[in-house]
């Protein structure tokens, strides 16, 4: 069929005959934030649950006797001043500055850390008082919004442990730059569920 | 619109019956498109309705499929080969609007006869032309799904019966429709459509039994192992039988009380028929509110309660282990983790909660066990201790009342 | 079965001997079938050596057409275990009358219609729907592989990992048996302790890890690979389904994957999201299963609803009327998916209005269906009908699809639905559109694209007997069912009391073996296709004058697909380039860049289902040695940086020229 031959139009193409390779990853970045938007949906879902069983306590506690704001209130600035040091780690990436990178990412993981103990601690605090996630559907769903949100915070950290491993190795290398650009994705991102979280759950929470 | 004459209805049924299925020789009758309740025969009505409606186009698009499939055979020259023709605005816009036009009149319909044949609005008339007096109380039973049988309670006759509903005609009957631990439908065809049955939760249905004759019902909402089992026989009855029946029931040696509930309660296929000549009052409710076992606070009581804040820390440990589990016998291992929410007042006397109940459950560390007790003090706990003295929690008991 | 909790042992977990259904004879000796095939295959792929083979062309292979095929195959081994499952559920039926207990306890049977469920939306319909969006995909739009290759590979083994869980529970434990989905309180662990459930979590999540991976991967590639000249409006109507079943698929599967982890922390950790105590509600997972359920129906249909607009296309030889609203309608679609959920409940008590709502918003969404229909059917008017069997089956469906539909509607109808909910009649339904909408969409599919996934035709002699077989036993199975809906008999039942209803139940048994014959007529046309393969073989790469740019290249494609990337100036690129005379480039050949195969998918997914069987089994130290070993090799994976290689000029010319001379001999 092909062999049947029409006189072809001049000036048309029908074949890229100079291409260039696809460049590396040239849709990581966009694959990411489909990424993201699912996993947003996950995080919907939770809170959808928290916004129709938050307030079952099954006659036991209340976010009232429960949350403790001040140490909310510190947890959060533990957070947000991650996401700005990730900032500067970003900054400091598009400026090559491999060693500025290293250690505005190491302060992030140092302010995640922070983040993460404090959580850990209030979650130790209420399963030690009897306020479990078995206690009432309120607990579960509250448990379960912050805990995912946490293990995000905490997988992030670990990612973050590699990709300072592998800039030392390899250097601010193009593959490196991208996956440094996913990970502020995903961190700015935990921020943003964060705030939804304190607004939503803690804050939301002690007006009930 | 959904309650036209009987003999358009006697011809549109067969004629709708034969365009959609196969010859039916022989078989016993389709029950959903002609049966013996007002609030069935308008649904089926409804069925045929939408049906003929939809025929209006499917009809057409089935012959052209055929006729376009035929006449442009590639094996037919003589027809028209235009092979860049694809697209006519006119065309189109038919496309879209036939369709269009169609769920317009089949949406008002739904709009209409979702609002009238609602299960929960009391039925206005018990037969075309037959309207119900605003004074006319209708026939309450209480409907209880258990694992896998049911339970019917008729409050004003006091009775109670097991797979077995006896229902007077032309009266109308309100459903208040539960269940003791998963979801099931309430169905008889023959009667209305089906609602769930669920735990913790009550459902209603409103329905009315024309012909008087044998029924089935069952479960149309698969629930486990004994599910298939899970049918009771649907009696119509005048209302001179019905009293009959009623009479009869009350002559059974068998009550219903709670401890009988909890033992009926527990799983079980292929019960036989049954009947209760009394009923524990209340038990309807208790079953609803998943407080039959005694010392188990009432869903009631924990909604009130948890809207006003829950009890605070001090209720933390207001829960107890079911000592008397039902489940057991559905499972093989691990022993499933079961806890309650324990009552803070005593079942009410005449609740029969009493001397009874004494057998499957020890009631001694019941009642508010785990709260503190008004002038005792836990560390961190002084506020919540008043809001559960205001709540006016009974004083433990110890020992039977 | 006792109610004494058995002690979990440190190291077994609350396995048993007594777990292994040894009791069971049905099952006995389905597995020794099973493991006699199995071993049979094993042997001969040992004695042929063709593991290596098999090893590195084809479970490591990053190449989305190996991928594709790979996901069929699946689709076919566990299409044949969810039929088996069918023809047991329609045995029993039958024979359950008259005092009879059939032959299948309430415990077996209430898996295999579970197990016939889950098996047949998850590891046959979505296997074979993405797979076949896997490969035509990239061909499609003139790209040589996906975005994510590796990501591709990753996904097909997880969807594979979870296909082994469900069958694992066949011989090890026991099925979910609870329904397709799984509803609480039943499905907690005060209803449902033993490991059925368990099995049916891990294996979803699993096998979810997989879809939503793919479903990002093709969006990606969708959005961001397509062949210069391409817009949006320019994709061959398939792509735009697929785009909108992967935009589907993104935006409902971690729904499903949230629920499903709150189900689980029910029945493992003792939290009370859908428990009947502490303030649960089970309504809650009724909502939000659906919240995903309803989307994925329209995941399964809309690929389909492209495949049928290619064939009609194609063997009318005529454009396809009305492209712009079948994109419209598409995405009409697509939207309106996720606002009818409730409909599949409407008998729990909503409430007239919010009942209406969503019966009203369902109707509406047989509005864009049905101007699909009408655009085939007009593109059928004034054509040249070629009824091979890609255009045999689309012309089945669209009479068989359109009852299905308007059944559908019907049931749109809150109080139709009140008296048809949960019967046979609703069962009718969903296989009347699921088989006459997926099912022959797929075999379209196959016989339209086998010819350019191996270079041969399919056999249509045996074709069209699988063909009548399928479209006869189809209607002699379902309208029956249909009929007992309207009896009043409702789903999942195991024995029957009434006589007069055995007649209806024979009749739809005698159906499925008519649909078994069908099976069995295409698995003999599968192999006398490939036996006579010479005499089928295609050598044009374009054995049904094609429109599509999947048709400009080799059939099989090269591993690279096109040697030089098309430029497309209108749809029908590759119509067009026919035409208007386009010339096949014969020198100026380029090194091509290509992602390189690696066995790290298998590995995560092999590991995957290490855990998935200590967590359902409790034996937490497999569980945490498996999910550190996921943690390990996924990092370790992102420490390679080599994943790509250049098939040098010389090689691409050595196969375009084999392509030329073919080319030259076929004409």
């Amino acid at each position: 069929m092909t062999a049947i031959a029409i006189t072809p139009e001049a000036d048309l193409r029908f074949y890229d005959l100079d291409e260039h390779d696809h460049p590396d990853g040239h849709s990581t970045m966009l694959g990411f934030w489909i990424y993201l938007m699912s996993d947003c949906l996950i995080f919907a879902i939770l809170f959808a649950c928290y916004a129709v069983l938050g307030g079952n306590y099954a006659a036991g506690p209340g976010p009232k006797d429960l949350f403790e704001l001040p140490l909310v209130a510190v947890n959060t600035a533990m957070l947000l001043f991650s996401s700005i040091t990730y900032g500067f780690a970003m900054l400091a990436m598009q400026r090559d500055q491999l060693n500025q990178t290293r250690l505005w990412l190491l302060i992030t993981a140092v302010f995640g850390g922070a983040f993460l103990a404090i959580e850990l601690y209030e979650f130790q605090h209420l399963i030690h008082i009897g306020a479990t996630p078995q206690r009432s559907a309120f607990l579960s769903a509250f448990f379960t919004l912050v805990g995912t949100h946490g293990l995000h915070v905490t997988f992030g950290t670990i990612w973050l442990f590699t990709l300072v491993v592998q800039i030392s190795r390899k250097g601010l290398i193009e593959a490196n730059k991208r996956r440094l650009q996913c990970l502020s994705l995903f961190w700015h991102f935990l921020d943003v569920i964060w705030i939804g979280v304190f607004t939503i759950v803690y804050l939301m929470g002690m007006l009930r | 619109m959904l309650s036209f004459p009987r003999r358009f209805r006697s011809i549109l049924r067969p004629a709708a019956a034969l365009a959609a299925l196969p010859a039916m020789a022989g078989c016993n009758k389709m029950v959903v498109l002609d049966a013996a309740g007002d609030v069935a025969r308008r649904q089926g009505d409804l069925v045929m309705i939408s049906t003929v409606l939809m025929l209006l186009i499917i009809v057409p698009v089935m012959a052209l499929t055929i006729v376009f499939a035929w006449r442009y055979r590639a094996a037919n020259k003589e027809a028209r080969y235009e092979p860049d023709w694809d697209h006519s605005t006119q065309l189109e816009l038919v496309i879209w609007a036939a369709p269009l036009l169609i769920i317009i009149c089949l949406g008002a319909l739904t709009w209409v006869g979702t609002h009238l044949l609602d299960p929960y609005r009391a039925i206005g008339r018990t037969a075309p032309g037959r309207p119900v007096a605003a004074t006319e109380k209708p026939l309450d039973i209480q409907v209880v799904a258990l694992d896998w049988k049911w339970l019917f309670i008729y409050p004003e006759q006091g009775i109670a019966t097991v797979n077995e509903l006896a229902l007077p005609t032309n009266r109308p009957v309100r459903f208040r429709i539960s269940a003791s631990s998963v979801m099931n439908s309430f169905y008889v065809p023959a009667l209305a459509g089906q609602i769930y049955a669920m735990p913790g939760m009550e459902t209603k249905l409103h329905a009315v039994l024309n012909e008087p004759g044998r029924y089935e019902g069952f479960s149309a909402n698969y629930s486990g192992a004994g599910f298939s089992h899970m049918r009771f026989a649907v009696n119509g009855l005048d209302d001179a039988g019905f009293a009959a029946w009623a009479r009869d029931a009350r002559q059974s040696r068998n009550t219903l009380d709670r401890l009988a509930y909890l033992r009926l309660e527990q799983p079980s296929e292929n019960e036989p028929h049954r009947r209760f000549a009394s009923v524990e009052p209340g038990l309807f409710d208790a079953v609803v509110n998943m407080c039959v076992e005694p010392g188990k606070m009432c869903m009631r009581d924990m909604m009130a309660i948890d809207a006003r804040g829950g009890l605070g820390l001090a209720g933390i440990h207001n829960t107890r282990r079911l000592s008397y589990d039902k489940f057991a016998a559905r499972g093989s291992n691990p022993a499933p983790r079961r806890g309650a929410v324990t009552a803070l007042c005593e079942p009410e006397a005449g609740d029969g909660a009493g001397s009874g109940l004494a057998a499957p459950v020890d009631p001694s560390p019941l009642l508010g066990a785990g709260l503190s007790r008004p002038g005792e003090r836990r560390p961190g706990t002084s506020d919540d201790a008043r809001r559960v003295v205001a709540f006016d929690p009974a004083p433990p008991a110890t020992g039977k009342p | 079965m006792t109610a004494q909790p058995t002690p979990i042992s440190p190291i077994f977990g609350r396995f048993t001997l007594d777990a292994l259904p040894l009791h069971e004879p049905i099952i006995v000796g389905t597995f020794a079938a099973v493991a006699i095939g199995g071993l049979a295959v094993l042997a001969l792929i040992t004695r042929f050596k063709l593991w290596g083979w098999l090893w590195n062309e084809w479970f490591t292979s990053v190449d989305h057409k190996k991928i594709g095929i790979m996901y069929m195959v699946l689709g076919l081994v566990m299409f044949l275990r969810g039929f088996a499952d069918a023809i047991m559920m329609r045995l029993q039926q039958v024979w359950a009358f008259n005092g009879s207990e059939g032959y299948l306890n309430a415990h077996h049977y209430d898996q295999v219609f579970t197990a016939h469920g889950v098996i047949m939306i998850f590891f046959v319909a979505m296997p074979f729907v993405t797979g076949l969006m896997n490969y035509v995909v990239p061909l499609q739009i003139g790209a040589r592989d996906v975005s994510f290759p590796f990501l591709n590979n990753f996904s097909f083994w997880m969807t594979t990992a979870g296909a082994v869980l469900v069958m694992m529970s066949l011989f090890v434990g026991e099925f979910a048996q609870t329904g397709w989905l799984a509803y609480p309180p039943l499905s907690g662990i005060a209803y449902s302790p033993a490991t059925g459930v368990d099995y049916y979590i891990w294996a979803l999540q699993i096998a979810g890890v997989g879809t939503t991976l793919s479903g990002i991967n093709l969006i990606a590639t969708i959005l961001k690979m397509r062949a210069p000249g391409m817009t949006l409006m320019k994709m061959p109507v398939f792509t735009w389904t697929s785009l909108c079943t992967n935009v589907l698929i993104v935006a409902s599967f971690p729904v499903l994957t949230a629920v499903l982890t709150l189900l689980s922390l029910d029945r493992y950790v003792g939290t009370n999201f859908f428990t009947n105590d502490f303030g649960g509600s089970p309504m809650m997972y009724v909502n939000l299963i659906w919240i995903w359920g309803h989307p994925e129906v329209y995941i399964l249909i809309l690929p389909l609803f492209g495949v049928f607009s290619e064939v009609t296309a194609t063997f009318s030889g005529k454009k396809l009327f009305g492209y712009t609203s079948m994109v419209y309608a598409t995405v009409v679609i697509t939207i309106l998916s996720y606002v009818v959920w409730l409909h599949h409940f409407f008998t729990m008590g909503s409430g007239a209005s919010v009942n209406s709502f969503f019966g009203i918003t369902t109707m509406v969404i047989s509005i864009p269906t049905g101007a699909k229909l009408f655009n085939w059917l007009f593109t059928m008017y004034r054509g040249r009908i070629r009824f091979e069997l890609p255009m045999m089956w689309t012309v089945a469906f669209m009479l068989t699809f359109v009852v299905g539909g308007m059944t559908g509607v019907l049931l749109a109808v809150p109080p139709a639905d009140f008296v048809l909910h949960n019967s046979l009649f609703l069962i009718a339904h969903f296989h009347n559109v699921i088989i006459g909408g997926v099912l022959f969409g797929l075999f379209a599919a196959i016989n339209f694209w086998w010819p350019k996934a191996f270079g041969f035709r399919l056999d249509p002699f045996w074709g069209k007997i699988s063909f009548w077989c399928w479209v006869v036993g189809f209607w002699l199975a379902f309208m029956p069912l249909y009929v007992l809906g309207l009896m009043g008999v409702t789903r999942r039942m195991r024995v029957f009391d009434d006589p007069s209803l055995q007649i209806w139940f024979a009749i739809a048994a005698l159906g499925a073996v008519i649909i078994a014959a069908g099976i069995g007529a295409m698995l003999v046309q599968f192999g006398v296709s490939i036996w006579k393969r010479d005499q089928l073989r295609d050598t044009t790469g374009d054995p049904w004058g094609g429109r599509t740019l999947e048709w400009s290249t080799s059939s099989p494609p090269p591993e690279y697909n096109f040697a030089f990337t098309p430029v497309v100036h209108s749809l029908d690129a590759w119509y067009d380039m026919k035409t208007r005379g386009h010339e096949r480039p014969l020198s100026g050949y380029r090194p091509i860049h290509m992602p390189r195969g690696t066995g790290t998918g298998v590995i995560l997914s092999a590991l995957s289902l290490v855990m998935g069987v200590g967590l359902i089994w409790y034996v937490w130290w497999l569980a945490g040695l498996a999910f550190a070993g996921i943690l390990v090799v996924a990092i370790g994976h992102t420490f390679n940086y080599k994943r790509d290689f250049h098939i040098p000029a010389a090689t691409v010319e050595t196969v375009e020229t084999g392509r030329t001379r073919a080319l030259a001999a076929g004409a």
